[in-house]
Order: structure tokens, then sequence, then C-alpha cells
């Protein structure tokens, strides 16, 4: 017998947990050292939310929503042109892209054949992976530089093409999860493929559609590179579709570096309101998930 | 009622035609829109490429080979913003890379109860939900301080090493990688997570049944079995941060000449685009289109090759 | 080679049959309900022993205390002891990687790793601590499992791309490497055609000769074949509704098929044999 080549064969007492034993010291080390990592990785969104609310807190007051941005030495003031501005623009986005984005992926799940969807699923993906700068350029060309304007609808449609790709690719998966005997039993019925889809699958695939419809709507409302080569800012209430607009991002963006105070702190305000919306989006999407039926 | 049964059911053989034309055109529609969709990328190819025009036939090559963005002398080239879109980039990748995987170990193998995991697989989400701009404002007043005595040291002890050779200054190359590498490190996560958890259960007892340790197991068999998917998360990553405008933007100090150094200020191809086009007009606005274009085939290329790593994964 | 001392104290054990594993009241709970309640049995040294019953019966559940893979489910409870040569292996200071190098496993599912041959079964080796010639150890274990005719030209080649019955007799190879102590086995040919499922279980006598097996088995035929002693398990309705898992009756192999002392016994092996 080999057993010798083993050398713990037959020695019973190895049975016995040990913590000086090399594989139990190195286990222990890599667990706490992984733990350690999850807990680097997760710092920075504390000491983020932390500031955010620190230094934007004491300017969450009624003249935030109510008061346009001040001049360099002004004091006081809000970002209220801006937080109507990011509705006008995440709401232009979302009219474009939430209705193109659902029956592309009502085709994708549905009616295309296995190759087409494949092709086009691809390039939905590579789509979401385009820089939002890129996308902020080519917004620029389309319509920025026909209208010979900076404006609104520009904003909306540069955040629209951002929002397009995840829209398609939560509304498909969740059309695909809806089992194949719903649709037969539609069907079945004399139901058409309209009214089997409008009806009956996208009824069903609605909270995942939800979730993925927020989601979409956190990421635009967030948004800064496309939106200063299109909708660009003003320190003035929102004038029309087709003039420049504020917007919370922007304002961010352009306070960040200034050297006044009331600037800054309304930067760090702004930050708040966005971090705050991005929460609310979260949560809603979680609820959506935990509606969903299958 | 069985008679107005009747009824509609005769009207519904009479509407039938209306209805089949209602049928085929929703049908169509929706293929129309989805094929919209994917030219969507081809038209962004063309409308940057076109737009890039003036400025290749003005610089060619040179464009990104030479150093020297001069708007003054009407003289454009982008090697140093290609230099610090690769290199912030890297340091990302170097410093994300390990964190994430070590998340989704945690996250994907039993550590914890399914209960906290979800809870931490929700706040690692979050990571990757707050906007760039707020990461950037918070690099500049909380990130780029804090680093200070870290990247004084750096260049005290090791400032014979080129990248540590100038002095910290702040906005640079270090605190841009830092930021990109907590914007990214929830893509690698998930991802990794994703393919980790997908593998099949019996892999796991398989190798737990000849005696392995836990930590064995997921060396050994997981991360090996696990490991296209990782590169493919890592890749769409790598994408991510070569693109990401506003953070960097904010915290990379936006200067236009190469330095080794990474405690230097540098710049982005993304953070050149959005500090210079305001004030750019003609030939630089061209210029800044170019470097678009060249930002745009650079993370084309990267996104493609994730997206066919990780579809080759979703097969097995 | 055995030495002098171990042959004899094999021969003298023979007369009153060494028992190598052995459950004594255990209970095992999947979150508060437990799916398999106070079972009783000693497993004897170098025989086969086989589980049989109907699905959710608590068969597989026992078998994964035996070499505490129930560990790795969630919310899974075993009470009552396991005793392994006279150590408790449910008791606090047992290393439970331990003894998994002691008592091996083939799974219902084929599941080499995605290696190689030679790594699928060098990897467990390895990890052991195994210190000799390693391209040896690979022949004879894959001579062992029966399987080293078909795979000695192409030991490079990944597991996963032998046919499912070569698959399950590279993951017995697997197991024996180790040299352990005992098998457990748990539906290894559910997912085999008959002809590999006759190979595995020609498998099975032959290792009976150096390792203890303990088979789970759906198939009553198989357990006559293979088994020396077989144990019976049945279900009942739980008082949530939950179905719990018993131990019936254990007795020699043809015992148990031939003149069971329980009537459930008795129906099941006559419906199933009959």
């Amino acid at each position: 017998m080999s057993s010798t080549t083993y050398n713990q064969q037959d020695n019973l007492s190895n049975l016995e947990a040990s913590n000086s034993r090399p594989r139990t010291i190195i286990g222990t080390l890599l667990t706490v050292l992984a733990f350690t990592l999850l807990g680097v990785a997760l710092l920075p969104l504390g000491l983020v939310i932390a500031y955010v609310i620190i230094k934007g807190a004491n300017r969450l007051n009624l003249s935030l929503f109510t008061e346009l941005p001040p001049a360099a030495f002004q004091e006081g003031g809000g970002v209220a042109n801006a937080i109507v501005g990011t509705l006008i623009l995440v709401g232009i986005a979302a009219i474009i892209s939430i209705p193109i984005g659902v029956l592309a992926a009502v085709y994708l799940s549905e009616f295309a054949p296995k190759r087409v969807a494949r092709w086009i699923r691809f390039a939905t993906n590579v789509l979401s992976g385009v820089p939002s700068i890129i996308v902020g350029i080519f917004a620029y060309g389309v319509i920025v530089l026909r209208t010979d304007s900076f404006s609104a609808f520009a904003g909306g449609f540069a955040l629209a093409i951002l929002m397009l790709p995840i829209i398609v690719r939560t509304t498909d998966e969740a059309l695909q999860i809806v089992p194949q005997e719903v649709r037969w039993a539609s069907v079945g019925v004399g139901a058409s493929n309209f009214h089997t889809v409008l009806k009956i699958v996208l009824p069903a695939a609605l909270p995942a559609i939800v979730t993925g419809t927020s989601l979409a709507i956190a990421r635009a409302a967030g948004e800064t590179a496309p939106l200063i080569f299109t909708a660009l800012f003003t320190q003035f209430w929102p004038n029309g579709l087709f003039e420049p607009i504020p917007s919370l991002s922007v304002l961010i963006y352009n306070y960040a570096t200034v050297p006044y105070d009331n600037q800054r702190e309304l930067a760090w305000a702004a930050s708040l309101l966005l971090v705050l919306l991005i929460l609310l989006a979260s949560v809603i999407s979680r609820w959506a998930t935990r509606k969903s039926v299958y | 009622m069985s008679s107005s049964a009747v009824n509609s059911q005769t009207d519904n053989k009479n509407r039938s035609s209306t209805e089949k034309s209602l049928d085929s055109s929703f049908i169509w529609l929706t293929r129309i829109l989805s094929f919209l969709v994917a030219a969507v990328l081809l038209w962004i190819a063309i409308r940057v490429g076109l737009q890039a025009i003036p400025a290749i036939q003005e610089f060619g090559w040179s464009f990104m080979t030479g150093s020297s963005w001069n708007p003054p002398e009407q003289q454009y080239a982008i090697l140093p913003m290609i230099y610090g879109t690769i290199v912030s980039s890297l340091i990302a990748l170097l410093i994300a890379f390990p964190i994430g995987v070590a998340c989704a170990i945690v996250l994907s193998e039993n550590f914890l109860p399914q209960s906290v995991r979800r809870i931490l697989v929700f706040l690692v989400e979050l990571l990757a939900a707050i906007p760039s701009v707020v990461y950037g404002l918070w690099g500049i007043y909380v990130l780029i301080p804090f680093l200070k005595p870290i990247g004084s040291w750096l260049h005290q002890n090791l400032g014979w090493f080129p990248l540590f050779s100038t002095q910290y200054v702040g906005p640079g190359m270090l605190p841009a990688g830092i930021i990109l590498s907590i914007m990214i490190l929830p893509i690698i996560t998930a991802i990794s997570r994703d393919s980790l958890a997908s593998l099949p259960p019996e892999l796991r007892s398989g190798s737990y049944a000849v005696g392995s340790t836990r930590w064995q197991t997921i060396f050994s068999i997981l991360i090996p079995a696990a490991f296209s998917g990782i590169v493919g998360g890592t890749m769409l990553a790598l994408g991510r941060a070569l693109g990401e405008t506003m953070a960097a933007t904010l915290v990379i100090g936006n200067s236009n000449a190469l330095n080794f150094s990474v405690l230097a200020p540098a710049n982005t191809i993304a953070s050149l685009m959005a500090n210079q086009f305001s004030e750019a007009s003609g030939l630089q606005r061209d210029s800044l289109m170019y470097a678009g274009l060249i930002l745009f085939a650079i993370t084309l290329v990267v996104n493609i090759i994730a997206e066919l790593i990780i579809q080759k994964v979703k097969k097995y | 080679m055995p030495t002098q001392e171990q042959q004899n104290s094999r021969s003298q054990t023979s007369q009153k049959e060494e028992m190598i594993l052995k459950a004594e009241d255990v209970t095992v709970y999947y979150d508060d309900f437990a799916a398999l309640r106070g079972v009783y049995m000693d497993i004897p040294r170098n025989q086969v022993t086989a589980l049989i019953g109907p699905s959710g019966c608590g068969k597989s559940t026992l078998l994964r205390c035996f070499n505490r893979l129930n560990d790795l489910i969630d919310g899974c409870r075993v009470e009552g002891k396991v005793i392994y040569r006279d150590k408790n292996l449910y008791s606090d200071n047992i290393d439970a990687v331990e003894v998994r190098r002691r008592i091996g496993m083939v799974f219902q599912k084929p599941n080499p790793f995605p290696k190689s041959i030679y790594e699928n079964i060098a990897y467990g080796a390895r990890i052991n601590g195994y210190k000799d010639n390693m391209d040896d150890l690979v022949e004879k274990s894959l001579r062992q499992a029966a399987i080293w005719d078909e795979v000695k030209d192409k030991l490079k080649q990944n597991g996963l791309s032998l046919s499912g019955g070569q698959q399950q007799r590279l993951c017995i190879a697997r197991a024996v490497a180790l040299k352990p102590d005992v098998v457990l086995m748990d539906e290894p040919c559910s997912s085999l055609d008959p002809v590999s499922t006759s190979k595995v279980e020609d498998l099975i006598h032959e290792l009976k000769e150096e390792y203890t097996i303990v088979i789970v088995t759906h198939n009553m035929q198989q357990a006559s074949r293979v088994a020396d002693m077989t144990a019976f398990f049945n279900a009942e309705e739980g008082e949530s509704g939950n179905r719990f898992g018993y131990l019936v009756e254990y007795d020699r192999t043809e015992d148990i098929f031939e003149n069971p002392q329980e009537e459930s016994t008795k129906s099941y092996v006559g419906g199933h044999f009959g």
C-alpha cells in the first residue's frame, strides 16, 4: 500500500481541526482579505453619500427649489431652474426612448428570427458601451448643427440614445422570461399577435420593464458629458424646447471648480438631489422587481 | 348574451382583414424600430466620422503621434491624451480588478447568508448608479486632499522611479485612476459574480468531495472555470474607463503636456473634449471631433471584444 | 501490502465484522424541518452497503452526512452522531476537509473538473500532499476505475470531452486516487446508459476488495447485484405536510429482498422487484 505517500494517512488525530494548520491559516487570511477588499469597495459609496449629505444638507431648504442660481458674488439662491431643466431633459428622453426601446425589444423576443435577434442584441450591447461623450458629439452633429442652436431637444435626444440600450435589454430579458405557454394560451383563444403582445405578454413583463426604465432614467438624470455638447446651460428658467436649458449635472460641473463658496455649496446640494433621485429610482426598481410575476 | 356573443364573433370575422393588416403593421413597426436601434451604432460612427473629416485632412496620422495641442498656432495632436486615457484606465483596472473579483467571490460563494448578500449586491449596484459628476466633485474636495500624504511619500521615497518623478500637486493621473476604479469596479463585480454563480453546483461539491478547502476550490476550480466571464467583465470595465469623462475631467488636472509621472496633471481624450468644446471653433472644434472619433474607435474595439467573450460564456 | 498486524486484525474482525461508519440517531434538518429522522445504522468495512427507498426518503441526505457535504447546503443542520473509526464526525473539533479526504464521493451526475483528464486525478492528490510519482498514481487510479485503456492516449484532453459513462468512471478514479477508506456513491448510474452501468457495477465489485462502498440507488436490481447489505428507507407525511424520511429496515441484501421483516419493505421490494 502506498499509504505513506499521503502523509496524513492512518493518523486519525489529523481528523481534528487545528487552527495552526497552514491551510486553516491561509484560508482564514484569504477570507479576511476578501472581506477587507469588499469593505474597501463599499467605502467610497459610504464616503460619497456621507459627504454629499454633510456638505449639501444645509442648503436643503425652500429657496433651493424655488430660486435661480446666484451670480458670482451673490448670496443665497437655489437650483430651481436646473431641477426643472433636468426633469424636462429626462422627460424628452423618456418620451423618445421608452416606446422605441420597448417595441424594439418586442420584436427581438417575439418575432425576430434567432440569428437576426442575436445581431441586434449584440449591436445594442455595444451601443450601451459607447462613451456618453461620444453620444454627445453625435447629438451635436445631428441636431445642434442642423438647427443651429444648442437646445433642450438636442440634450433630450442625446439622453434618449443613452437610455435606449438599457430599456431594450431589460425589456427583452423580461419578455423572454414570460413562459411560452402564456402566449400559446392567448393565441389558442384566437388572439392576434398584436393582442397577445399588448394585452398578455407586455403586462406580464411590466414590473421588469419598470425596473429597467427607472434605472435608465436614473442614469440619464446624472449624465453630464453629452449635455455640454447639446443642452449647454443657462442661469435662467428654461425657455422652450429649442433653447439651451440648465440641468443639475451641468450645474454641478460648472460650480465644482469655481472659487465662490456659495456656488460650491449649491453644487453639493445639487449632488445631494441627484443622489436622492438615484436612491429613489433604485428603490422603485427593487419594489417593481418584487412585484414581478415570473 | 348568447346572441351578442354570436354577433361579436361574426363581427370578428368581418374585421379579420383589418385585424390582419393591423397585426402585420404592428410586426413591421417593431421590426423597423429594432433595426433602428442597431443602426444607431452605425449612425454614430458615420456622423462622428464625418465631423472629423476636416481635421483628418489637415493632420492625418500625425494627429496621433504628435504631442502639442496649441490653439494659437492652430497645431493639434493628442499623443499625451491618448497616453493619459490609457494609463488612467490601466491604473483603474489595476486597482479595481483584484477588489472587484474579491467582491464577486464573497457575493457568489456562501460566506454570508443569502439575505445579507442581497443587500451587499444592492450596495455594489448603487456604487455604479452614482453620477460620475458627483464622483468628480467628491474627488476634488475629498479624495485629492486625502491622497496628498500618500503622493508626497511616493515622490520622496520612490522619486527615482519615472512614475513618481514629480511632486504631488493634487489633480493628476493618480486621483483620476482611483476615481475611475471606483466607477468600474461594479461592472467587474457584477459580471464576474454572474459567471461564478452560473457554474454548475456539482463542480463545487466535486471539489469539496476530494478534500479541497473552500479557497482551494475557489482558486483551482471555480475561477479557472469562470475565467472568460471575468475577463469579459474586465474588458467591459476597461471600455467604460476609457470613455469616462466627467469624473476624470474634474480630477486629472487637464494638462496637455506629456508627463510620465502619475503624480503630475495629465489629460484624457474625453476630458480634453469636455474642457475645450465650449470655447472651440473652426479647426480646434474639428480636431476635437477627430479626437472623439479616435476615442470612439478605441472603445468600440474594446467593447466588441468584451461582448464577444461574454456571449461565448453564455453559451456554456 | 498490509502489515502482519493489520492482517491479523482484519481476520479477527471479520468474524464480528468491523464497522467503519456508524450513524447514531442521525436527524437532518433543512431549516426547521426534520427531513430525515432518527437513523441508526452500522456500515461494515470492505463491503458494499446500498441505501434504497422512494424519492424524498432521505437516502442521499444520509449519504451526504457521511462526508459532511451537507455543510455546503444553506440551512442544513445535523443532529446525532456519525462515528467514523471512533470519532464523531459532527463533533466541533472535526475538520470537515480532512473527513472528505478519507471518505470520497461519486455523484449522481458525472462532474469532472473542466481540466485535463490527467489533472482531474492529480488535482485531488496534489492538494492532499501526495509526494510520489504523479504519473504512476494517475495510471493506477485510472486502471482501478477501468478506464485507463480508453484514455491513456489522451490524458491531456479535457475531462468534459469524454462520454457520460467515461466521465463517471473518471470521477470514480478521481475518488480512489485519494486512497480513501470509504467511497460514497450517490446514484452513480442514474444518468448512464445500460452498457456504462454494467461497467460501473463490475467496477464496484472490484473496488470492494480495497474500499468500503456506500451506494444510494433507485434501482432494486442494482442493489441486489452489487450490495452485501441493504437499508430500506421510506418517506411519510410530516406534521406540516412536508415529507420526511426514516430507516425502515437494514439487513443482509438477500434478507431484505427475500425475507423482509417489515410490510412496507415487502411491498416496496415486491412492487419494484417482482
